[in-house]
């Protein structure tokens, strides 16, 4: 094939898997609204959507099932372009806000909120955002030395995170067992309070975010080429890091204080949408995707399971994420392009 | 001008200071170990319980009991933890490849959790047998699903099979823990990582296996050098790399194994040890790996000494404050550097 060919076929493989993952994305959204301890049909989803519902649909629909659906969606979508981004930023696989304290910062937020000052609700969320924040920009100027690289965000990444686990630990450790077991439902992650009120700080958020990383991700492909290529391109790489840096962490943030660091979706979903996308890019479209797949499907088993307890939804992304990245990663090997 | 051939042999001259000044610290902390603790005891009475043992002495027997278990203890984590992230880090070609982070303290936290509520293990010496065969089932998953293909386990692959197995152990555990409040209670307090309350049970369980461990990773410092330079360089150079991953392999579960069966998933040693080791000793791993066996322990043992110290009569466990006093050193050096 021609270099142009491979270009087209790349482009046409990345269209078509976005719209799968969009159908997938959907099927599971509509599953979500669907099953519950009152079942609605699909059809009767639909028509309530499109403001025919009856009274009993539209309330339990539109008020219970809708924001929280919504909320897994949003919350999915952040986690995924989080890591999407801070994986070809920092140019590492590991890369996540799990790892390099981002999570950490935003649990140690919380914590300190829930068994220090024994808050919840809206002190909580703004603790959690106001600690990744804070944490990313500690790791900002504490790598900064003429300039900061993604080696060094990296390794300083992984000393705040250790602290500040510690610091959640030692706080888990002092607390009584309820209040530290209340700690541990928040700390893995849950949209069991999710309601309308809340949706709309994370809507804003990702309505000003997702475009201003999708006008980045020119820079963030030719970055993945090496600093001095990219600048070489005409990228201003100083500017442009700090910026995606910046979107990553308030997508991270604002879907942490929306639901918890709920785990793995971050470091699993990237991975997943750039093997199916293919092409090697950061593959933005399907990481954002995939992570709303997995953080709605997981929601959806965490409540409704058979013979499983109501568990929060960060308990089962893991569980859900996890085998389909082993499986791709044991195919992809198998036709030899995996790596 | 500084002429270039001397540069190697000027670096090698300093490692050896390095070293050397490493080791006489970690015979001195050892010392602070055995006379510093919650609990006040003369010099003269700890040399005497080394020396002249009286099982009639309470203070000899404290000290014979339990400083010395748990000093010899904290020397052999602390040289498991970071030999096995130096040896992860290599083979992986990754600063964020750690036990920790590539599934294996999560395996083993997995089927210390499958211990307590299947099977009511409640005891530390029972922990010590789930711990290791989790670390075992980890390796073997995360290099398995890693080296499946024609190709082999690559640097990414391992990575990420590493990072999957991690959340999926995660996950799993945590739905256990969050039905069973009991056995949460008893999780949360190994989850830390403690030396505290390990007697010479725990020690002689797992102490075979640390040193195994410990002599198979300072042996493989060449295996790792090609293993570095990557699969293809090393299969050039006439380097059976599957054979090799698998040594690592080996040597990762009987550091990694038997020290989280120790004393608990202790996080940062891993992550932090060999980019110290790596600063210090240059890219050649026949001496980042001694330097790992020597930093890693003064690392642990300090954070030890200080956790018995600063909340008497209280302590704070080693994992939380190897984190608080040895991030910021850490951070330091990554600035410096």
């Amino acid at each position: 094939m021609t270099p142009r060919g491979v270009v087209g076929a790349v482009r046409r493989r990345a269209r078509l898997v976005a719209l799968v993952l969009a159908l997938v994305v959907a099927g599971a959204f509509l599953l979500a609204l669907s099953v519950g301890t009152a079942f609605v049909s699909v059809p009767d989803v639909l028509s309530t959507l499109a403001g025919q519902g009856s009274d009993d649909t539209n309330y339990i629909v539109l008020d219970r099932r809708l924001p929280r659906a919504l909320t897994a969606v949003g919350v999915g979508i952040g986690f995924g372009l989080s890591g999407a981004i801070l994986q070809s930023l920092l140019g590492n696989p590991l890369a996540s806000p799990d790892v390099i304290g981002i999570s950490a910062g935003a649990g140690t937020g919380a914590v300190v909120a829930i068994v220090v000052f024994g808050l919840s609700g809206p002190g909580v969320a703004g603790a959690a955002l106001a600690g990744a924040l804070g944490t990313a920009l500690a790791m900002y100027l504490l790598a900064w030395r003429d300039g900061v690289t993604g080696y060094r965000l990296v390794l300083v990444g992984i000393g705040l995170a250790a602290i500040l686990l510690s610091v959640t630990s030692y706080l888990m450790t002092r607390s009584q067992v309820t209040s530290a077991q209340s700690a541990l439902v928040w700390l893995t992650g849950s949209l069991n309070n999710s309601a309308w009120a809340k949706l709309t700080p994370l809507a804003v958020a990702l309505a000003v975010l997702a475009p201003l990383t999708v006008a980045g991700s020119r820079a963030l492909d030719l970055i993945g080429f090496g600093d001095d290529t990219a600048s070489g391109l005409g990228v201003p790489v100083r500017r442009a890091r700090f910026g995606l840096l910046l979107c990553a962490v308030a997508l991270a943030g604002t879907a942490t204080a929306a639901a918890g660091p709920i785990a793995f979706v971050a470091l699993l979903a990237a991975p997943i949408g750039r093997r199916l996308a293919g092409g090697g890019g950061p593959a933005l479209l399907a990481s954002a995707l995939v992570g709303a797949a997995i953080v709605v499907l997981a929601d959806v088993a965490a409540q409704h399971t058979p013979g499983l307890p109501q568990v929060p939804v960060g308990v089962l992304t893991g569980a859900i994420g996890a085998p389909y990245l082993l499986v791709l990663l044991a195919r992809t090997n198998r036709g030899g392009h995996g790596g | 001008m500084v002429s270039t051939a001397a540069l190697p042999v000027r670096r090698a001259a300093r490692v050896w200071w390095w070293l050397g000044g490493a080791a006489l610290v970690l015979v001195a902390l050892s010392a602070v170990s055995l006379l510093v603790g919650s609990k006040a005891i003369p010099v003269a009475t700890v040399l005497d319980a080394l020396t002249a043992f009286d099982p009639t002495n309470n203070d000899h027997l404290f000290v014979r009991e339990e400083r010395l278990p748990r000093t010899l203890l904290g020397l052999l984590v602390g040289i498991g933890l970071g030999l096995a992230g130096t040896v992860m880090q290599a083979v992986a070609r990754n600063p964020l490849a750690d036990p920790g982070v590539l599934g294996i303290n999560a395996g083993a936290s997995f089927l210390v959790v499958v211990g307590i509520t299947v099977f009511g293990v409640g005891s530390l010496s029972g922990y010590v047998w789930f711990a290791f065969a989790g670390a075992l089932l980890a390796t073997v998953l995360v290099y398995g699903v890693g080296a499946l293909g024609r190709e082999g386990a690559t640097a990414v692959k391992i990575a990420l099979s590493g990072a999957a197995a991690n959340a999926a152990f995660v996950s799993l555990t945590t739905t256990v823990l969050l039905s069973d409040t009991d056995a949460f209670e008893r999780f949360r307090l190994w989850q830390v990582g403690s030396l505290a309350g390990r007697d010479g049970e725990v020690l002689a369980q797992v102490a075979p296996f640390l040193i195994a461990g410990a002599v198979l990773a300072v042996a493989s410092g060449r295996l790792l050098n090609t293993l570095t330079l990557g699969d293809d360089v090393a299969r050039g150079l006439g380097q059976n790399v599957a054979l090799a991953r698998v040594i690592a392999g080996v040597t990762v579960v009987l550091l990694a194994g038997a020290a989280t069966a120790a004393a608990g998933p202790i996080a940062f040693v891993g992550l932090a040890v060999p980019p110290v080791a790596r600063m210090v000793a240059g890219t050649d791993h026949r001496i980042v790996l001694p330097a790992a066996l020597l930093f890693a322990p003064i690392l642990v043992l300090v954070a030890d000494i200080v956790g018995r110290v600063v909340a008497r009569p209280g302590e704070v466990q080693v994992g939380i404050v190897t984190a608080v006093l040895g991030a910021p050193v850490f951070i330091a050096l990554v600035r410096r550097r």
